[in-house]
């Protein structure tokens, strides 16, 4: 209602408001953003009218078109405009949309210090809640400093709305200048208990917070908030402070014996599920006791239901049975319509699984992946079924074969992405299990029998890539297959050739490698024939590889293609060649460990970046000969020079796969390693080979025939079936046999091998120099670290929130000689000696930001553990106007040597720091010298700036480089540069009639401001003034000085220094 | 909490609070992100979602989803009640709230939000003191008004 009286009265006065510009938007659908640069064109217009309710009125569209995603950064100045309107209706929406525009990079962000600071303090609630509020967004780590003291006294405010708002917006200012936190701690504290629940409850808001991030400083508090627990009836505030205690019991563990009780009163009596959640998530971090699990589960409701996973997940962790023995509630989540809920299912399983139940879970996976319809889902679950099986290095996996199979199934999954995951399992299996590899092979010949099926779609999906594996396992384990000639053909077939180039190339290398197997039975069985036709076959085939557009097939088959000719030629003269192309493929691959190779340690003496040979020139990359010229040359060579050829090719060929095979962790290497030669060092010995003796071997006559991929499914079942009998009927009667004797021979190789089968994992050693990499995990950005603050401590004296009571009279001197410079352009500055002769009980005179810069100057040196540094003058370029030179001492602290200093600032538009010529903006410019420990030197630099009437804060950084004993690290610093008015000035002589004369002149301005609290003698302060600010004294008459200095662009600056009451007020 | 935005089913941003300094651009990827990812969510889905490093909480409301980012180690059920609290309140105020209410008041919406949240934690759990608090707020600025076009006219 008293809305719409507002709304109405608005309505009235403005041409456009904002329900004109929503409704405009609105109607311009099609055209939205020209309508818009219009309707920002109106409001720059608007801004420029002196009328304070048009402006608020713009600045409360531009909150809408922000919201929309324009960029209204431009109008921070007139937001501030509106800020500071002493209407409440105005200062409301000003706040507001400083609140959503402003962000720590706003630089006119410094001009609302004053402006909030009397709106806290206003005699209007409302103002001040604006404020806060307001503050609560942009609290810059500078407002935060300047306004921590006056929050602070909120705190105490007679108003509880007040006091509540204050109380929250401690903690952005803790965060912001972590220094006021100790100061304004016991206030906090006393809110605790404060009368309003508002307030209190935003008190344990704060502290909660607070003692989150850092729960050791706030342990004497436990016994506080355990009173305020068991008091307590706000929910929201019971949250909190149980999340709290959550936080505080792993440092007590006192603590968790006596919050059992009221927590499981809380679990009993409570309502509120979010209540609820948050005892029984304390309670798993707190007391280990899980008593409620069920109650979580009994709920339906999808929320809940999720939060009660996640809690399982919590205790998963530390009391696995107590979950197991959900596994039904777990399972039957899996059939939830929340996707969310199926992951997060997923996820407990993966931690539920064990050697029995595993494969009772897979299968119920299974059967999820057949139904489930997104891919993305699907993937998630397969990639869940392989983590499941391969986790802790396939320790829960007590049969292969059926481990085999589930990843053959696997691979009727279209459209996955996952065909790498799927292939690399199983060259890990069918490789490091040994027992497996004739039944895995078989499985293999199948795949690949049935290459089609999967490569029919090699566009849209990955699959393909298991028949990478196929092809590999088939080849390296040929001895295994049934019958290598299908296999051989199979692989030999015109579609292969539609297949990625990197499956071809192993195809091809693999065909040999079987065509090698076929021979041996061939000639072993006398069949010379045969194996000649082999031979045949494998000339007719493989020149659709050697016209591959992929170069690596291309390589390897024409290589395989003259050496099959060779054969050919041998088998001619009856000669048997069985053996030797055996030979080329000897040798036992065993599995190294993925970092293996990274940990052989490099010999003494082996520059591994030094020219092995001269560098390549372009002459000798001619000799190479690009492979269509290769290719053309080949018909040309004579039959012998062919084969030596071929040879050689072969040998740096085979040479070539081992490399390749001893970087790919799925690779065995052949026993005579390419690291052979440093066998001597332990890095290689030391390598785990896996040895995986079998007691019984898992043999399975009469494996179903490849295309029956369904029966097999079904076969598996069953077989799974029966071995769960078998398994209980054993444990019933140990000896009881089974008829079929393949069944009997799982079983007991189920029961018998379980401990055999373990896959020894390979260590992950490191060689002995290694660094240890973790030494990034300290993140100094988080910004709760600052808040590490002992708070039991009683406070010291120093430890003050800064109250900057001159800050007023420096407003004043703001509006005073240098401002005014800039009004009076040429002419000189005005002098305050005027008023020694007019007004001779006038106490003071004082140049402004005086007292700021003789702070800056002490605040500057900051101790940094490496490097000290001190500005410790900023000086006017004598010679050229528009300079200035920074003077800068770096102090070496450390024991260390620090070296390649770079000094870098960045610019304003006003001031720039001066940089070779030829260097960008970002470039830092060199320190001209090295720092050995301990010792100081002085730089200088040199900045343009443009207008000297303003002060200027330059933020820099300094990288240097710190050379220790066992290295070097680089190190940073940040620092700021304060430009105060005075930088600007010389120090340049007068003398006294001069200096009377100027005063004659009429042309200077005045002003005058008196400072209190400055404890020094009259002539240190001279001297300070001298030193810091270039004056020089003209004429010094007891407790009175006056003081001349020139800026550098030639104006006059008069200063007239008087001591009030000697000497304790000396000025 | 880290932020809150409330955006309607076209994934128009109605309103949005951070309370984490971010740059605009961020700010920007971030909520084109998330009204992606919420909106493409089934009604029937669970109303916490893990993004990045962040817990999302969100409820729709009609045509408008409020979206809350929370921390690791927040409780989601106490931010879903925070969310309809909210709600509640924008109920209370515009009686029986619609999104157009929202889009056309939105400086309202801004104005109960900071009344009830401030600086990303409940500020004031009674409804009837939120609601205190902005309409003498809101009577101060009438006022204030009247007085102003009286002078107009004069």
């Amino acid at each position: 209602m008293a809305l719409k009286m507002v709304k109405g009265s608005i309505d009235r006065m403005f041409d456009k408001n904002l329900q004109d510009l929503v409704r405009g938007i609105r109607n311009h659908k099609e055209d939205e953003a020209k309508y818009i640069s219009t309707c920002i064109d109106e409001i720059k217009q608007e801004l420029k009218q002196d009328n304070i309710a048009v402006k608020a009125n713009a600045v409360c569209k531009l909150t809408y078109l922000q919201m929309l995603g324009y960029d209204v950064s431009w109008a921070a100045f007139n937001i501030i405009e509106v800020m500071s309107s002493s209407k409440f209706t105005y200062k409301r929406i000003g706040y507001l949309a400083a609140s959503q525009c402003f962000h720590e990079g706003t630089d006119v962000i410094m001009l609302t210090t004053n402006q909030i600071r009397k709106d806290l303090s206003s005699p209007n609630q409302y103002d001040t809640g604006v404020a806060l509020t307001g503050l609560s967004c942009f609290v810059t780590p500078d407002l935060a400093r300047d306004l921590a003291n006056d929050i602070m006294t909120l705190m105490s405010h007679t108003k509880p709305y007040i006091r509540k708002k204050a109380v929250l917006i401690m903690y952005k200012v803790f965060l912001k200048y972590p220094e006021s936190l100790r100061p304004a701690f016991p206030r906090l504290k006393e809110k605790l208990e404060d009368p309003d629940p508002g307030v209190q409850s935003a008190a344990v808001n704060v502290i909660c917070e607070l003692a989150r991030r850092n729960p050791k400083n706030y342990l004497s508090l436990a016994p506080l908030f355990f009173k305020l627990m068991t008091s307590s009836t706000n929910n929201w505030v019971l949250i909190k402070i149980i999340k709290l205690f959550g936080a505080l019991t792993p440092l007590e563990p006192r603590l968790g014996k006596k919050l059992i009780e009221p927590l499981t009163n809380l679990i009993h009596s409570t309502s509120a599920m979010s209540l609820l959640y948050e005892c029984v998530n304390t309670v798993i971090a707190v007391t280990k006791i899980v008593l409620i699990i069920v109650r979580i589960n009994i709920l339906s409701c999808t929320v809940v239901k999720y939060l009660g996973l996640l809690a399982m997940s919590k205790i998963l962790k530390t009391h696995p049975k107590s979950v197991q023995s959900h596994k039904d509630l777990i399972l039957q989540c899996l059939d939830d319509k929340d996707e969310s809920i199926r992951l997060r299912a997923l996820d407990l399983l993966y931690g539920m699984v064990s050697k029995k139940n595993l494969m009772e879970i897979v299968k119920k996976l299974m059967i999820h992946v057949d139904k489930a319809e997104g891919t993305t889902y699907r993937d998630e679950l397969l990639t869940k079924i392989i983590d499941i099986c391969s986790q802790s290095n396939y320790q829960y996996i007590t049969n292969f074969e059926w481990y085999i199979s589930i990843l053959v199934e696997l691979t009727r999954l279209e459209g996955t992405r996952h065909g790498h995951l799927i292939a690399s399992q199983m060259l890990d299996v069918a490789i490091r299990v040994k027992a497996i590899r004739g039944f895995a092979v078989a499985q293999m010949a199948m795949l690949l029998d049935n290459a089609h099926l999967l490569a029919g779609n090699t566009q849209r999906n990955g699959i393909c890539e298991v028949l990478y594996a196929a092809a590999w396992i088939c080849g390296e384990f040929s001895e295994h297959l049934e019958d290598p000639l299908q296999t051989l053909e199979a692989m030999l077939r015109p579609k292969v050739t539609t297949l990625p180039g990197h499956i071809q190339a192993v195809y091809v290398q693999n065909a040999v490698k079987l065509f090698a197997a076929v021979l041996t039975r061939r000639e072993t069985a006398g069949e010379k024939q045969a194996a000649q036709e082999t031979t045949e076959m494998l000339i007719e085939k493989l020149p659709q590889f050697v016209q591959s557009a992929d170069l690596e097939v291309q390589e390897r088959a024409s290589c395989i293609l003259q050496l099959v000719k060779y054969i050919q030629k041998l088998q001619a003269k009856e000669v048997s060649v069985a053996e030797e192309v055996t030979a080329l493929f000897a040798g036992e691959l065993n599995p190294v460990a993925p970092k293996a190779q990274k940990k052989v340690p490099v010999p003494e003496g082996l520059d591994l970046d030094a020219w092995i040979n001269e560098p390549p020139s372009e002459s000798e990359s001619e000799d190479e000969k690009p492979k269509a010229i290769f290719q053309e040359d080949e018909p040309k060579h004579s039959r012998p020079r062919l084969t030596e050829l071929d040879e050689q090719e072969l040998a740096r060929r085979r040479e070539a796969r081992k490399q390749e095979q001893a970087n790919n962790p799925f690779y065995i290497k052949s026993s005579p390693s390419p690291q052979k030669s440093y066998q001597d060092t332990p890095g290689v010995d030391h390598i785990p080979v896996v040895q995986i003796d079998l007691t019984v071997p898992l043999k399975v006559p009469g494996m179903p025939i490849s295309d029956q991929y369904l029966k097999l499914e079904e076969e598996r079942r069953l077989k799974q079936k029966q071995e769960k009998k078998d398994k209980k009927k054993k444990k019933k009667k140990e000896k009881h046999g089974k008829s079929r004797r393949h069944d009997s021979a799982h079983t007991e190789s189920e029961e018998d091998i379980a401990p055999a089968q373990r896959v020894d994992i390979v260590t992950e050693e490191m060689p002995e120099n290694a660094l240890p990499s973790d030494e990034d995990d300290k993140d100094s950005n988080d910004p709760y670290k600052a808040l590490d603050i002992d708070l039991d401590k009683p406070l010291a004296d120093s430890e003050k929130l800064p109250v900057r009571t001159h800050r007023p009279s420096r407003t004043e001197g703001l509006k005073s000689p240098d401002v005014d410079t800039t009004a009076e352009e040429q002419r000189p500055k005005k002098s305050k000696e005027k008023d020694k002769k007019k007004d001779k009980e006038r106490k003071v005179c004082y140049f402004s930001g005086h007292k700021d810069h003789l702070f800056n100057l002490l605040q500057n040196p900051s101790n940094h553990q490496h490097l000290n540094y001190k500005v410790y003058d900023i000086q006017g370029n004598l010679q050229d106007g528009s300079q200035v030179v920074v003077s800068v001492i770096f102090e070496n602290n450390c024991t260390d040597f620090l070296k390649s200093m770079e000094f870098n600032v960045l610019d304003s538009l006003n001031t720039r720091l001066v940089r070779p010529s030829g260097a960008s903006v970002h470039d830092g410019i060199a320190v001209p010298f090295q720092l050995p420990p301990g010792v100081s030197n002085e730089a200088r630099f040199v900045f343009t700036v443009q207008s000297i009437v303003m002060p200027q804060k330059l933020k820099g950084t300094l990288t240097f480089i710190v050379k220790t004993e066992d290295g070097s690290t680089h190190e940073k610093l940040d620092f700021k540069l304060h430009f105060t008015c005075t930088s600007y000035l010389i120090t340049t002589p007068c003398y006294s009639d001069a200096f009377a004369k100027l005063l004659e002149s009429e042309e200077l301005k005045v002003n005058a401001l008196k400072l209190d609290s400055i404890n020094m003698p009259f002539h240190h302060l001279l001297a300070k003034i001298c030193f810091h600010h270039h004056f020089s004294v003209v004429e010094r008459i007891d407790s009175c000085a006056s003081m001349y200095s020139r800026s550098i662009q030639g104006h006059h600056v008069c200063l007239l220094v008087k001591s009030v009451s000697m000497p304790s007020c000396g000025q | 909490m880290q932020f809150m935005l409330l955006f309607s089913r076209q994934g128009k941003l109605r309103l949005q609070k951070w309370y984490v300094p971010l740059s605009d651009k961020e700010k920007k990827k971030i909520t084109r992100e998330l009204v992606q990812t919420v909106l493409a969510r089934k009604p029937k889905m669970c109303s916490f979602l893990e993004w990045r490093d962040l817990k999302i909480v969100y409820k729709r409301y009609a045509s408008l989803y409020f979206c809350c980012a929370i921390e690791d180690q927040d409780n989601e059920l106490i931010t879903l009640e925070i969310i309809h609290r909210y709600v509640e309140l924008l109920d209370k105020y515009f009686g029986s709230v619609c999104e157009l209410d929202i889009i056309f008041n939105f400086e309202k919406a801004y104005f109960i939000l900071d009344e009830f949240l401030l600086g990303g934690e409940a500020q004031e759990t009674s409804k009837k003191n939120v609601l205190k608090a902005i309409e003498q707020a809101d009577l101060l600025q009438e006022v204030r008004m009247t007085c102003c076009e009286q002078w107009g006219e004069i």
